[in-house]
């Protein structure tokens, strides 16, 4: 597959280390810019190419740093954000494990743009065994005048950090890992004041995600016009989509924003189907958060159009026939998953995860993971199902962060697709349990060869 | 200075101001009920969600509405923004949903609470409650326990508003209680069999807009609308000594700090004045307190003593009568 | 922090030990806390805890906590509001080994479930228990981000992926072996932070 860009290189061998990276072309995008260009001219072609950040919510990521506070004296950071941990996304943990130079790139690249002495990785804990990997790098990197004192001979010096956090995954979002890293609770914090002006230690900083640091090395090398050109309209350049659930190729894939959904569902290149010739049911295209969409609305919009692989098109319809592309956590679902086990299994996700800061999400998610614990098990009533809506919508747009809309969402959209299946739960909770249990018993293992690790 | 209008009404405050505050100087039903915000500790606030309101326009420059409601203690006002409370059945709806959610799992003990009576959450719950509870799960319980020799701590009618938290770090040289765990599950615990003692400790109660911390040596010894508040002083060297008493007869039944319209004690006060001094001697007593005439506790509490008036019979009835 | 303090930290027992990093790890720890500007050592807490539960026993007791609050100089209620809430962090005693399965969406549609109920067939525990013998807990984990090779857990931060019963048997196998050895095969924190 061609267009490659953030992946070009992933197959050569030995390519997380130093020299083989280098020997590719690795870290020319430094040089370019530290030695051809100056801090704002960086920062212009990154808001050229249209760039927006690859957590899941999408900000252009030029915008996002134009925001940054430069009139006070205090010092910058820039925190990579790699706290991965939405269910069904593990493409940030692909990129570090493979190219953690590029991330590096990104980020001196990035600090040197906005002016950042001292940039932190907030690592999610569980992946520890990143934690070595990328102190390689960065070891690896200033040995080679790449990070450190004055790098390349210029008066821009910058140190890399690695944070591990150790468990929540509230820590993904921006103030809750900023408090995470500053040795607190992750709490989210209260807005305004935005990072931009208050973040970490109270002065001015940026947190990008990985994917969005690892970008700006290849948008500086090959200019943003040139990366706007790649995808479909406000979705530009390519993403990584990390495929999972009932498919034939789980995996970690870097396409150009545009293709279809179709083909990337069922072409041999990525998913390549769903396996033992069942039927697709069912999607949660951007991370567990998104809502799910059934087979027919994930191929083809509400209006007969082909659903694509882009922040527009995956948003067609709104939450009413539409989702989010979100951060490319791509779950498929075949004919025999459970809509009601499943979201009942996200959002005892939620529940667990929930910081108990603010009352709807602290009290919300609790709520609706007994009431649909209920319902799955054959307790629910009618009633039930129409609580939950009450419950998902007192809970959506009324939280401090974003955790409350991205526990509500999931069961909203549920409910509004497969309402049937819930009724069906609560009307026949034997036939329902049983079938259940035999299709668990039956599922293969492993029907799959993933490329991780 | 900003004009902002809240519910149609105009104001003019200070760049930085607050939405909440906005309404405060207004005065009235325009100011939103406020569980976590304590305009006393800083960096409180956000968290209970009871505050929202709907901002309609957010400047004079951006006319456009705020896609969400915003929590109003935390949001400064814009000049020429349009704010929405009471005129907004959005607002209305939302505030309902969470007083739903601070319920959930709130004991509802208000019978055998010591707090009933001026307790934030029974106000909340008349003015946005639902007549039924549309929850069948049991509420999770916490074992009753002391945080000091004078404070006790019934975790089950928490609603997790960080208050004492923040009155422990800010008011205090040595923070021995936090809030423990996340989620459904977290809680305010000192994690270990440790005495909260500092001399300040005792203002946790007063802060606290639930039953949560309660008094000990006010426990059960009377519901607090059999009682009369008197402005009440004495010379202190730990703090500024002015209080309320609580009287039953001359007898004073409890101290607290003195609490503004909003509930916010207008000067925090020390342990000694506040668990030590219960002889009505040891006070020397301003007057009556004001309390709202809509308060449990206005009933039968007469703020001042009108003269004596003697009253005369009408003459042609006690004519007839005699 | 001054350098003093590594030769003064404070000492906590337990079980009569002195309880307290080795001078090699105590060094470390300070390079650790000197990434972070000057009074704002705090932020080293999660890597110093992360570090604190590997070498002092496994888990998080409270002398343990109060010695991290020491070496940071922060109150030991700063510590435990933090340890309690990362769910990495254990404040009970632990097996040598914790087993935590995934049990979110992808892994429980991809046989997670399956591989939970196996292991509590074999190990003869439920979750959250320890075997008698002390080798293994088994706990239960949210979305650990291998979605793509699930089904999956984490033995020590290790993560073992696309698992199946019988790899499920050859790998208790092999930790019993490394039990009675009193080996791992972990490299620690320290190690990866160098």
């Amino acid at each position: 597959m061609g267009g490659k860009i953030l992946l070009a290189n992933i197959e050569i061998p030995g390519i997380r280390d130093f020299d083989v990276y280098r020997a590719h072309g690795g870290y020319s995008a430094v040089e370019r810019a530290l030695r051809e260009m100056t801090a704002s001219q960086v920062s212009t072609e990154v808001t050229r190419s249209g760039l927006r950040g690859r957590g899941g919510a999408g900000f252009p990521t030029g915008l996002k740093w134009s925001f940054l506070d430069r009139k006070t004296e205090k010092p910058r950071y820039l925190v990579c954000n790699a706290d991965e941990s939405e269910p069904g996304t593990f493409k940030d943990r692909y990129l570090m494990h493979h190219l953690p130079h590029l991330l590096l790139e990104g980020i001196i690249i990035s600090s040197y743009a906005l002016g950042v002495k001292t940039s932190y990785i907030y690592i999610r804990g569980e992946f520890k065994y990143l934690v070595g990997i990328l102190e390689k790098a960065i070891k690896e990197a200033c040995q080679h005048g790449f990070l450190g004192d004055r790098i390349l001979g210029t008066d821009f010096s910058l140190n890399i950090y690695v944070h591990p956090g150790a468990g929540a995954y509230i820590c993904g979002e921006e103030t809750a890992l900023l408090e995470s890293l500053e040795g607190k609770r992750g709490n989210p914090r209260i807005k305004p004041p935005f990072p931009a002006f208050k973040g970490l230690y109270g002065c001015p900083t940026v947190v990008n995600n990985v994917e969005t640091l690892a970008t700006v090395g290849p948008i500086i090398s090959m200019g943003g016009e040139a990366y706007a050109k790649i995808g479909r309209g406000k979705s530009t350049g390519t993403k990584l989509i990390s495929a999972c659930g009932n498919i034939n190729n789980p995996g970690v894939y870097e396409i150009e924003m545009g293709l279809p959904a179709e083909d990337f569902i069922y072409s041999p290149e990525y998913c390549g189907g769903i396996p033992n010739d069942k039927y697709l049911k069912a999607v949660i295209p951007g991370g567990s958060s998104v809502p799910i969409l059934p087979a027919d609305l994930i191929l083809n919009t509400a209006k007969g159009e082909k659903r694509l692989m882009s922040y527009e098109s995956m948003a067609d319809g709104e939450f009413e026939s539409g989702t989010m592309l979100g951060s490319g956590g791509f779950i498929v679902y075949d004919e025999d998953a459970c809509i009601v086990r499943n979201t009942w299994n996200l959002t005892r996700f939620y529940r667990h995860e929930s910081c108990g800061q603010c009352s709807p999400c602290r009290e919300g998610t609790g709520w609706m993971e007994k009431v649909l614990s209920r319902i799955e098990h054959g307790l629910g009533k009618m009633s039930d199902i129409d609580l939950l809506v009450h419950v998902a919508k007192n809970i959506e747009g009324n939280t401090i962060c974003p955790l409350g809309d991205a526990a509500a969402w999931p069961v909203a959209s549920a409910i509004r697709h497969f309402r049937h299946e819930f009724e069906e739960h609560v009307l026949h909770p034997a036939e329902v349990l049983e079938k259940e249990s035999r299709v668990v018993k039956n599922r293969r293992f492993t029907i799959f060869e993933g490329s991780l690790k | 200075m900003l004009k902002v209008t809240i519910d149609n009404i105009p104001v003019e405050v200070e760049d930085g101001t607050t939405i909440l505050n906005a309404a405060r100087k207004i005065g009235g039903n325009v100011v939103p009920p406020a569980m976590c915000y304590y305009s006393k500790l800083k960096g409180s606030g956000g968290k209970c969600r009871t505050c929202l309101v709907r901002v309609a326009q957010s400047s004079a420059k951006d006319p456009r509405p705020m896609p969400k409601l915003v929590a109003s203690c935390s949001t400064p006002v814009q000049d020429g923004m349009v704010v929405q409370n009471l005129t907004s059945p959005e607002v209305i709806e939302a505030r309902k949903g969470i007083v739903e959610f601070l319920l959930l799992n709130h004991p509802l003990d208000c019978p055998v609470c010591d707090q009933a009576g001026e307790c934030d959450l029974q106000d909340l719950s008349f003015g946005y409650g639902m007549e039924e509870t549309a929850t069948e799960e049991e509420r999770r319980e916490y074992p009753v326990i002391d945080i000091g020799e004078n404070i006790k701590l019934h975790m089950n009618r928490c609603i997790l508003c960080y208050r004492c938290v923040y009155v422990a770090d800010q008011l205090t040289d040595q923070r021995l209680h936090g809030v423990l765990y996340r989620g459904d599950v977290s809680e305010i615990s000192t994690f270990i069999q440790n005495s909260v003692t500092n001399e300040f400790s005792g203002n946790v109660i007063d802060v606290c807009p639930v039953g949560a911390l309660t008094d000990k040596t006010f426990r059960f010894k009377s519901r607090v609308w059999f009682l009369k508040p008197m402005n009440a002083h004495r010379e202190c060297g730990k703090c500024s000594g002015k209080v309320a008493a609580w009287m039953f007869g001359s007898e004073i039944y409890r101290i607290t700090g003195r609490k503004d319209q909003y509930g916010e004690l207008e000067t925090f006060i020390c342990n000694e004045c506040r668990f030590e001094k219960k002889e009505s001697t040891d006070w020397v007593m301003e007057g009556p307190r004001h309390i709202k005439r809509q308060s449990v506790i206005s009933s039968n509490h007469y703020e001042e003593m009108k003269e004596q008036s003697i009253i005369h019979p009408i003459e042609g009835t006690m004519e007839k009568k005699e | 922090m001054e350098n003093s303090t590594i030769i003064n930290h404070p000492q906590f027992k337990r079980e009569g030990k002195i309880l307290a990093f080795s001078s090699d790890i105590l060094k470390k720890v300070h390079s650790l806390i000197s990434r972070y500007p000057d009074g704002q050592q705090k932020s080293a807490l999660l890597p110093v805890l992360h570090i604190a539960q590997e070498e002092l026993g496994g888990f998080l007791s409270v002398d343990i906590m109060d010695y991290v609050a020491s070496l940071l100089g922060i109150q030991p209620i700063e510590v435990y509001e933090v340890a309690t809430f990362y769910s990495m962090f254990y404040l009970d005693k632990m097996g040598k080994y914790v087993i935590e399965v995934c049990r979110t969406g992808p892994c429980a549609i991809s046989g997670g479930e399956q591989i939970l109920a196996y292991l509590q067939e074999v190990l003869e525990v439920k979750t959250g228990e320890t075997t008698p013998d002390g080798i293994f807990t088994l706990k239960e984990v949210e979305c650990l981000g291998s979605c793509g090779t699930g089904p999956v857990m984490q033995i020590n931060t290790e993560y073992y992926e696309k698992l199946t019963p019988g790899k499920i048997d050859k790998l208790l196998e092999d930790l019993r072996e490394y039990a009675s050895k009193d080996k791992t095969d972990d490299s620690t924190w320290v190690e990866k932070f160098c």
